[in-house]
Parts: C-alpha cells; structure tokens; sequence
C-alpha cells in the first residue's frame, strides 16, 4: 500500500440540525425547508471559517436520492447556490447510496491530489421528511438491487436486511446478548445525541434508555429482529468540509491547528447483485478500512474517535468488528461493557452517530468527516472528548455494505 | 346464500352521510379484499344517494380513506400482489388497491341500482315514513332473498317491517361514528328475524372487526336509550341551575362537570352538538313516540326555532350549537334570550370555575387516564375522595353519575339490554367513556 502521495487535509467543517420527527420544531402538517436551505445553511456556515470564499477551486456534492425525495436532479448546479464565488467553478454531484457523502469527500480527495485543485467544497445533502415512511423505504430500497431483489424485499426494505444480519449474528453469538448490546447502542447514541444541539435525539428526554432498547422486535408490524429504536431516524440535513493541500489550507488563511491531515483513505465497491457472503460480517467495510488504516500506518490501536455507519445498531456494533478492534462477535461485550461510550476505549460516534443525530443519507458521511475534525481540533463544544490518541477512523457505508469509503485523519 | 355470494352485490343508502359514507368505506375496503382473493367472482358495491355533489364527495373521501388504510396495509398488500411482477414498490401497491376499491363502486340517485343486490344497508335520514318508504320500494325491485340492515339509532324496528311488509328480513344494525374506526356495534334482532338474517349479520360483524352488543327491539336501543335520558338530566340541570347563575353559566358548568368531573372525552352539551341539535330532538320526539317517557325538552325545541343546530360541517369540522367551537376547542356559549353567543374569556372561566369549588386532586382527566394501566385504582381513588366531600362541582358530579347509572339500570330493567354490563360496553367502546356507568365507584 503506497502512502498518500501529497499531503491533503479537511478544514472548516459544518453541518445543520438534523430535522425528523425527534425534533422539537419539526411539524409534519407544516412546510419545512428543502435542499436548498440546507445547501446554503452547511455551505455559507463552512466558508465563513475561511479568509475568501473565492479561493474554492471545486465543489462536490453527495446526495442519494434527491430525484426522488424532492423531484430534483442537477444538484452540482444546485450547489452553487451556497455561495456567489462558487459561480462558474467546476461543480459535481456524487452518488453512492447511504455512501455518497464518502464518495464525495473521495472525489474532492482525488481533484487535490490530480493537482488541478487546492481547495474542494465537498458537501451532502438530503432531505427525506417528504414523503411519508413506506414512500421513503421503496426511494431508499434503490440502495439494493432493485431488478433482482426489491420485489421479495419487505415493506421496510432496508430495515428487513439488516434485521436479517442482526437475527444472524443473534443464533450466532446468542440472542439475548445481542439484543442487550443493540439497545445499549441505543441509550449511548441518546446520551451523545443529547450533548450535541443539532442532533435529532438532542431533546430525547426518556429516563429509561436501555428498557426502551429492549422493546421486542415485532414482525407483523416492523421487523423480526429490529425494533424502532434500533434505527437511524428519517431526516433532513446537509453538512460541508474543505477538502484541501498544504498550501491551500494557508492561502485560506487556517493554521494547522484549524485542520486535521487525511493520512489514510480506502474505497471499496461489491457486486450489488450478490447477496453478502456472511451475514454477520461486513465485509466490505473490513476491506476499505484495512486500506485506509494501512495507508495511513497505523495499528488499529491508533484511533482516539471512531465515526461509523450505524444506520441501525446492528451495524454499529459490526463496524466495529470491521475495524478490527475485537473478533467477531465481541462487540456485544464491547458496547455492553461502554467502551464505545465517549469516555470508553473506543469512543464512537460522539457526536449521536446515526441513531443519535439522524441519518440525512447523502450527507452523512460529510457529517461524519465534520465530527472527526471537530474532535481532532478541539471543537465539538458540549459533546468534546478529552482525546487519548491523535487518529480518528470513520466508516461511510452505502447499501447493505456495497459501497465504503474509509477515512483515516491525525490531529 | 351464504355471506361471500351476498356480498357480491351490496347496496348502501344514504351512503353519501355521515354514517352512510362510514359503512360504505368499510364495504368497499371488504370488497376489494374479496375481489383480490377470489379472482372468479365479481363483487359490487352500488352507493345510492340523493345529492350527486354528496356522492362526488364519498367517492374523494372512498379514495382518500382507502389510500390511508391501503398505507397502513402494505404488508399485506406485498403478500396479496406477490404474483403481479408488474408490482415492485409499496406505492405501486398502494395505487392498485386503491384503484381496486374504486373499481367496485357504482354509484348513483335511483334505488334502482340496487335491483340486483342482496344485502341492502340502510343509512338513510331518522324518518320513519321516509324508511318504510324506501323498504317498500327496495322489496318490490330487488330479489326476494334481499335482506336489509338498518342503521336506524331510535325507530323501533317491528314498526318499520310491519309498514312496509318485510317482517323477518330486517335487522338493526347500528354502527357508530364514525364507522370506520368504532368498533362498537349495536345489534338489535326484532322478535321476528330470518336465522339466516341473524347468523349473516354476526359473521359480517366479525369479518368488520366489531363489537357486538345486542339490543332489544325497543325504541332508542341502548345507545340512546342512555344517551338521551343522560342529555335531557344535563338540560334539567341547566334550568334549576339558571335561576341562580344565569342561563351561560349554568350551560357552561354542566357542560364542564359532566366532561373534567365525570372524567368523560366531551361534556353533554359538546356532545350534543356533536351528534346535531337536530338529530337530538328527532330522537327524542321517536322515543317519546313509544315510549311515552317524558322524553321531551323545551330547551332543544326554543333552539331549533332559532336555528342553533349543531352537527358537522362536509369536512368535519364542529359546527356551533349549544356551544361556539373555534378549531374543536370550545370558545363561547349561546344565549338564547339574546340569541348571540358569550365569548368566553379567561377571567370569565376563572370567576365561573370558582362557583364550582375545587377539582379533586390528583388531577385526573379523560386524556391523561388514556392507556393507563391503573385506570380502576385511579378512578375508585378519585371517586371516593368526590364521595367523602362535598362541593357545587362534586354534588353536580355526583347527581350526573347516579343519573346515569339510574338510565343504565332502567335500561336493563325494560329488557333494552340483556345486562349491565352491555350497557358499561355501550358506553365506552361507544361513546369512549373510560368507565362504564353501572360501577361500585360512588
């Protein structure tokens, strides 16, 4: 694995609340904003941290399904609505499912590196609260092989996938242990959540976290092995970082301490026709992980935070297992015990990760990045961690774990 | 002929009202089901009214209500359309259905519709000569096996088969607003009934997914055999009540103690207005035909002289009456001597509230006792604590409830219901109280 070839950094990252039916303001008989409030609020709130918004050479944006959700294509035109002095500029729109926040971050990673660009607005956007939930499961339903499996699919057809690996990984490794971890996943996204202000959970007021967790599944209604609180909620949301080189970083005016480095990055594509090959792995996740970690040089002891895809709290607790921190199956000890918790071993997902913040797809994992870099430069306000070790990790995830887009970033 | 065969051709009448619209959507979502599930029959629901702009009306409120339980169904719709590739996504499935419910639906002005059918629900206006009318012509046009289910909430139903000769093929059947979502059913079986009429109309129930209560043939049933008397106590209470605080006052504090004393989802008067001013005094007048029971009020009768009436709106919303509604919450009081409507301000609600004394404490209500698994111990605490003290509001309370027990009893007593405990399930599946009023609270 060849190291980065030049030396490449995220700066002056933003994201927006995270709006669905867990926030206070959010109405569903009322308008509400669209993608383009979220694009100008997350990109005016990320170029107002630098010197001259004309020194952005590129934007890139990730969004899912914004053709369906809101009828609305042409979104890298769309993009430069954030900002006057994007006008002109080359501007692009990403696509990979639930990963498109990460492929967009890739693409920006890839315009520096070519040269032709020292400074990259890479943005996400999605804004889901438009059509009601069993509209929104067959729009999200595209993130798998729609020819081939949509069809036998369940009403819920993600929610049915992943309730499949966690029914798996349950006659795997024990049922009620798995259900136990699951809701514990849930209670510490709720307590971060609640420190951080722009997070769905953020006024989640439930005293009793882990026996709400531990609502049993019901098939008829939902899934076989998920209940409600084991999933990311529907949102809206849009998040923007920089994407730059050494000297575009200085020419914006930040110092190093404003910035965090990329020194590792992997990106893995699998078959979409194929049905994953373990269950209760994911493999694709391992891969790209293991390519960001090894280009970066570190050992998976490295990581001071952690941000991975947990759209459910199943997935959460794989993609620790992805990153190699325990064997497979121990992360039910791990997320029992809380060392995923913000003062734990492994702090993850600090800032509410998807069950906790909300899960706007195409801008996640540009949200993810922002948390990373808020952390590594001291600055998530309430939800800050006192960081044991300079590296953070985060795992952006498309699909039932198709797409991923690995990011390894030092302080 | 069994059920499935009867429910090939269905007719409604009167299918475009309040009660009328509510059957015919249950109908026509058991329908299209059927239609969806025996592919070699045809299924037909004809939707007969006077007003073509009213059925234009149930056909948008068929297609939006359909489109609602269709969301709510689509596990079940992936299970029935598995064999349509054409098929994939949920909104896919819901649209079909929702074709398929409309698909079935004939609707029109002339009885002669229902020249085929041989199940006829009945909805229409609480007239007696307008529904022997109508069962006279529906037994000249359609088959002879044709049965006919009305939703009759007062008229005796012996009266209507002997004037319009159909002894033995009518039943009572008695839904409840609005249909669709109460489960309550009120059967009421004349002495001379077909046992094929009797047994269709218990399957048909089941298969709806309704509660039955029987009734006996006796005019007003239970729901308003309770009803009415308990409307015509709240109205007695107003008048002795007006010559010390005034006719608003008194409408005002009745209406109050019988909704947050009585721990009931609307007071009497609210109700009132709910079910229409005018359906009020229609029932009274049928009851009292029958009955002979001093089921009269002059104060219903000085109202409708003016004009206070009541009732819903064609999108639902509550119309004035007895009481001024401002989006559902209750905002002034008619007075009939002026004939205008007293805003009710808050320093007005607070001096009014005062005559009434305290409210128990805790402070229990309808809504906060919804789901509450201590429901039993939460109102025998807070009854008892009425019991051991006294006050204007308590002693209003406690006269309503006994009243209302007295009517429930009464109403076992004349052979209306085969036992209290019908009448407790009258009232709360029925009219959602949280207690039924034959108890050992008070």
């Amino acid at each position: 694995m060849k190291p980065m070839p030049k030396s490449l950094y995220l700066a002056a990252g933003a994201y927006t609340v995270s709006l669905g039916t867990g926030r206070p303001e959010f109405n569903p008989r009322k308008p509400r904003p669209g993608l383009e409030h979220y694009i100008q609020e997350a990109g005016q709130a990320s170029l107002a941290q630098i010197s001259d918004p004309n020194l952005i050479d590129e934007g890139v944006i990730g969004n899912f399904m914004a053709a369906r959700f809101n009828k609305q294509g042409h979104l890298g035109s769309l993009m430069t609505i954030a900002h006057p002095a994007l006008e002109g500029k080359p501007m692009i729109r990403v696509e990979g499912a639930c990963a498109s926040g990460g492929l967009a971050l890739a693409t920006g990673i890839k315009s520096v590196l070519s040269g032709l660009a020292e400074s990259v607005l890479v943005m996400g956007v999605e804004v889901q609260n438009t059509v009601k939930a069993i509209y929104g499961a067959d729009i999200l339903a595209g993130a798998g092989w729609y020819a081939g499996e949509r069809k036998q699919g369940g009403t819920y057809f993600f929610p049915e996938k992943f309730s499949q690996r966690a029914g798996a990984f349950g006659a795997k490794f024990g049922e009620e242990k798995t259900r136990g971890a699951m809701a514990a996943w849930y209670a510490t996204a709720v307590e971060n959540a609640r420190l951080n202000p722009l997070a769905q959970e953020h006024h989640n007021a439930v005293k009793d976290l882990m026996a709400q967790g531990l609502t049993p599944p019901d098939g008829r209604s939902f899934c076989e092995h998920l209940n409600l609180f084991h999933c990311s909620k529907v949102s809206d949301g849009g998040a923007a970082i920089i994407v730059c080189s050494k000297e575009g970083y200085k020419r914006l005016g930040l110092k190093r301490d404003d910035v965090v480095k990329i020194v590792g990055y992997g990106h893995a594509a699998a078959n979409l026709t194929v049905p994953p090959p373990d269950l209760t792995e994911l493999t694709t996740s391992r891969k790209a992980s293991g390519l960001a970690r090894k280009m970066a040089g570190i050992s998976k002891d490295d990581y001071g935070v952690i941000e991975v895809h947990d759209c459910f709290s199943i997935t959460g607790m794989l993609s620790l297992e992805a990153l190699e921190l325990v064997a497979p199956g121990e992360s039910v000890e791990l997320v029992i015990a809380g060392e995923n918790k913000r003062n734990g071993r492994f702090p993850t997902n600090t800032g509410g990760g998807l069950v906790g913040y909300g899960h706007p797809t195409g801008a996640t994992g540009v949200r993810m990045a922002v948390d990373l870099w808020k952390q590594l430069t001291g600055r998530a306000g309430d939800y800050q961690i006192p960081l044991k070790k300079e590296h953070g990790i985060m795992i952006s995830m498309g699909g039932n774990d198709k797409t991923v887009v690995s990011l390894v970033v030092r302080k | 002929m069994d059920l499935n065969t009867r429910l090939q051709n269905v007719a409604v009448i009167g299918s475009a009202g309040k009660m009328g619209s509510g059957i015919s959507l249950l109908l026509a979502l058991e329908l299209a089901y059927r239609a969806l599930e025996n592919k070699d029959r045809t299924y037909l629901l004809n939707l007969i009214d006077v007003h073509d702009a009213a059925l234009q009306g149930l056909i948008r409120y068929l297609r939006e209500q359909a489109t609602k339980d269709a969301e709510k169904q689509v596990s079940r719709l992936r299970r029935i359309y598995a064999d349509r590739e054409d098929l994939v996504e949920n909104g896919e499935m819901v649209q079909e259905f929702v074709h398929e419910v409309l698909l079935h639906v004939r609707t029109g002005k002339s009885l002669a519709l229902a020249k085929d059918s041989t199940l006829v629900f009945e909805a229409a206006f609480e007239k007696e000569d307008l529904k022997i009318g109508l069962y006279q012509e529906l037994a000249a046009l359609c088959p002879p096996e044709m049965f006919i289910l009305t939703n009759t909430s007062s008229i005796p139903l012996h009266v209507l088969a002997e004037a319009a000769g159909i002894s033995g093929r009518i039943i009572g059947y008695h839904f409840y607003n609005p249909p669709a979502v109460q489960k309550l059913l009120e059967i009421i079986t004349p002495e001379v009934c077909d046992p094929d009429l009797q047994h269709l109309a218990a399957e048909l129930a089941q298969v709806l997914g309704k509660q039955v209560v029987p009734s006996h043939d006796i005019a007003g049933f239970i729901g308003n055999g309770h009803f009415m008397r308990d409307g015509l106590h709240g109205l007695r209470e107003v008048e002795r009540l007006a010559q010390e605080h005034g006719f608003v006052k008194a409408v005002y504090l009745v209406d109050k103690v019988s909704r947050d004393w009585l721990l009931r989802p609307m007071g009497i008067f609210q109700l009132i207005d709910y079910v229409g001013v005018d359906v009020f005094q229609l029932i009274l007048r049928v009851m009292e035909k029958y009955l002979q029971d001093g089921l009269h009020s002059p104060l219903i009768d000085r109202y409708l002289e003016l004009g206070v009436k009541g009732g819903q709106t064609s999108s639902g919303a509550q119309k004035d009456g007895f009481l001024k509604y401002d989006k559902g919450r209750i905002v002034g009081v008619y007075d009939h001597e002026h004939r205008e409507y007293v805003a009710l301000d808050e320093a007005w609600i607070k001096a009014t509230d005062e005559l009434l004394g305290p409210h128990p404490e805790p402070k229990l209500s309808w809504k906060s006792l919804q789901r509450d698994p201590e429901l039993d111990q939460k109102l025998r605490g807070f009854f008892q604590k009425c019991k051991e003290s006294s006050s204007p509001g308590i002693e209003l309370a406690k006269a309503h409830f006994l009243a209302s027990r007295e009517t429930s009893l009464r109403l076992v007593q004349d052979g209306v219901a085969n036992s209290a405990e019908d009448v407790n399930k009258v009232l709360t599946l029925g009219f959602f109280h949280l207690y039924g009023p034959v108890n050992d609270y008070l």
